[in-house]
């Protein structure tokens, strides 16, 4: 059935062939002397990496704003949390390589004061349990949050509300020293990652292609999901909520069951872009970032799965542009574009795509 | 029940759980030839009394046409039966043993009662056959939603409904796309798709042109049998059409019935001539 869907899915082909060539391409230029006109930087590898592990965080908002309806404003708490469960491991594998050198405590526990771990931080020195921690932590909230908001039929902007407030909620939480997930600083001088050094270009090539990676396989089950009944299913209830139950079917338990996938999703992204960025804080919790992830998807175009890729990435490589280059435009850049594209591209940049095609 | 008992149940490989059987159109028990009774229900809105001591019986089978002017509570009975509205008292009965006042809208539509709602609601974004098939009856959990595909019959019944609504030209175009009588239609298809045991029909012919209402009657009259058909309509020349050959018609007033039998009984009903044209 995903072949079958991928067939008519140009813009997936697309996606997918660009992300092959990118997995196999850029290590290849990378090993280039860096005089040479080709050469790919490892910082720009890095940055790349970044890009495509926001795109999948791009995907999984898709998944549940354009399929779905359900406009979370809220979708980067489960992008941090997968990135806290990656940046616990990460501090556990520092081990006595600490400023303070104690093998048992991280560097903000002994600071502190705190004379031994607390229970959540057991498991962490495993990579599999952490890597489990990252589908799980964000699945779980996702499932709790959305039993509560589903069942009680909270939509609309009612939802988008306590979702912001979910993020905004977890941020405060973060922010204390109490909590145990270092503070304000939040966790950072990570080391080693499954024994590779961090700071080496072949981990962070590693890194790169596993990012892509996830991409590609993230597009791919949500292509599955929404090519079959079960998309059809969630266009009537994005379009028809009532309509959907007086059909016979549990919207809430539609709802609930593609909200987890996408935090899910969402924590995997946040998992990969900590290693490569190398700190998670709490600003990672911040309204704010959850807003511009639903910029992204609709720059690109909803309900496409790979228009959010696209729109992941050309606003992300603006921001890096404009930020560096005219740091005060950028967030006059950024709210002009989503009014641009709000008013004349309903459908994004890849609705403009499809429609020339359409009429060529 | 004895400790004994339990065990003698988990140990019996046959027996069936109340949890495992589902509520299935062909359960229904219709041994007294009633499919539903609505008994004494009343609903009020901030004190505007909406249904009134509402006592209806359909008959399995009955075509069965209501009618009433505005406000007389015809939208939130459907409501109440359909489980979108909880009525303040009163007892809603499908068939001798489901009680309709248990169960949320899934739950009722999937025992067995469609309906249409007065503005055509199709799902715009998906095609003809797509919206046909959402609406085929079939198991709704997650797990069947996911992994499902069209079985042979299944498409067979597609198929058929398909030509019976006159959409077998349009199936691939989307819902969207078509007139207005179209999606009426495509609405009824829906319902047969279902496969409900109770049809639920709001205004079907609101801003349909005279061939179009002509070849509704035609489709409705024809699923009755089946099915039972309840039909809420303005339309007098359409309510005489379909209640033709003594169906019976029920007049709602004020949240209450004021009269009931055929066409001719009911037109010459005094109460109901006041209803209508007033004193």
């Amino acid at each position: 059935m995903l072949m079958q869907a991928l067939r008519n899915d140009r813009g997936g082909q697309v996606l997918i062939g660009v992300l092959l060539v990118l997995m196999i391409a850029v290590p290849l230029l990378n090993q280039l002397p860096p005089g040479h006109a080709l050469h790919v930087p490892t910082y720009t590898v890095t940055l790349m990496g970044k890009y495509l592990t926001l795109a999948l965080l791009a995907v999984a908002v898709d998944l549940v704003w354009g399929y779905l309806g359900i406009l979370t404003l809220g979708h980067a708490a489960f992008f941090a949390l997968g990135g806290y469960a990656m940046g616990m491991y990460l501090m556990r594998q520092i081990g006595d390589r600490g400023v303070y050198g104690n093998p048992l405590l991280p560097d903000f526990m002994v600071f502190l004061n705190w004379d031994e771990l607390p229970w959540f931080w057991y498991g962490f020195d495993e990579f599999w349990f952490a890597a489990l921690m990252v589908l799980l932590i964000p699945g779980l909230l996702a499932f709790v949050f959305g039993a509560l908001a589903f069942r009680s039929r909270v939509s609309g902007v009612y939802l988008s509300i306590i979702t912001q407030a979910l993020t905004y909620a977890l941020m405060l939480a973060f922010y204390r020293n109490e909590m145990g997930f270092g503070g304000n600083n939040g966790l950072t001088d990570f080391k080693d990652i499954l024994g590779f050094d961090l700071q080496a270009d072949s981990t962070r090539l590693g890194l790169f292609i596993a990012s892509a990676l996830a991409l590609l396989l993230g597009y791919l089950l949500c292509r599955y999901l929404m090519a079959g009944r079960l998309g059809r299913v969630c266009v009537a209830v994005r379009d028809a909520e009532s309509r959907a139950r007086f059909l016979g079917y549990r919207v809430e338990n539609v709802k609930l069951g593609v909200f987890t996938v996408s935090a899910m999703l969402a924590g995997v992204a946040g998992a990969l872009y900590v290693p490569q960025v190398g700190i998670i804080n709490p600003n990672e919790f911040s309204p704010l970032n959850s807003i511009e992830v639903v910029v992204w998807v609709a720059v690109g175009g909803r309900a496409t799965l790979y228009g959010a890729v696209v729109g992941a990435l050309v606003i992300n490589y603006a921001k890096t542009y404009f930020t560096a280059e005219l740091p005060e435009i950028w967030l006059f850049a950024l709210g002009g574009l989503f009014v641009v594209v709000t008013l004349l591209l309903p459908r994004g940049i890849t609705g403009l795509l499809r429609r020339r095609e359409a009429s060529a | 029940m004895t400790v004994a008992s339990v065990f003698e149940q988990i140990l019996d490989r046959d027996h069936v759980y109340p949890f495992m059987q589902r509520a299935r159109p062909h359960d229904i028990d219709v041994s007294h030839q009633v499919l539903l009774y609505l008994e004494g229900i009343s609903v009020s809105f901030d004190g505007f009394k909406a249904i009134n001591d509402l006592n209806l019986y359909i008959n399995d089978g009955e075509l069965r046409c209501i009618i009433g002017p505005n406000g007389a509570g015809k939208t939130t009975m459907m409501d109440i039966i359909t489980g979108k509205t909880r009525p303040d008292t009163g007892s809603a009965w499908f068939g001798q043993t489901i009680n309709l006042l248990d169960m949320d809208e899934p739950a009722i539509a999937q025992a067995g009662i469609g309906r249409k709602f007065q503005k055509p609601t199709v799902f715009e974004f998906l095609s003809v056959a797509e919206n046909l098939e959402l609406a085929m009856e079939d198991d709704r959990t997650l797990w069947t939603i996911l992994s499902s595909r069209l079985s042979g019959e299944q498409r067979d019944h597609l198929d058929q409904v398909l030509e019976m609504i006159g959409l077998a030209d349009q199936r691939l175009l989307h819902a969207g796309s078509l007139s207005h009588g179209q999606k009426q239609w495509l609405e009824i298809g829906m319902l047969m798709m279902q496969r409900p045991r109770l049809l639920l029909v709001d205004e079907p012919v609101a801003g349909m042109t005279h061939q179009e209402m002509d070849r509704t009657a035609e489709l409705l009259t024809s699923l009755a049998g089946q099915h039972s058909v309840v039909v809420v309509e303005h339309d007098m020349d359409f309510v005489r059409n379909l209640a033709a050959g003594g169906r019976t018609v029920t007049v709602l007033h004020q949240g209450s019935v004021l009269a009931e039998g055929t066409m001719d009984e009911v037109q010459n009903n005094q109460k109901v001539v006041e209803v209508y044209l007033g004193e």
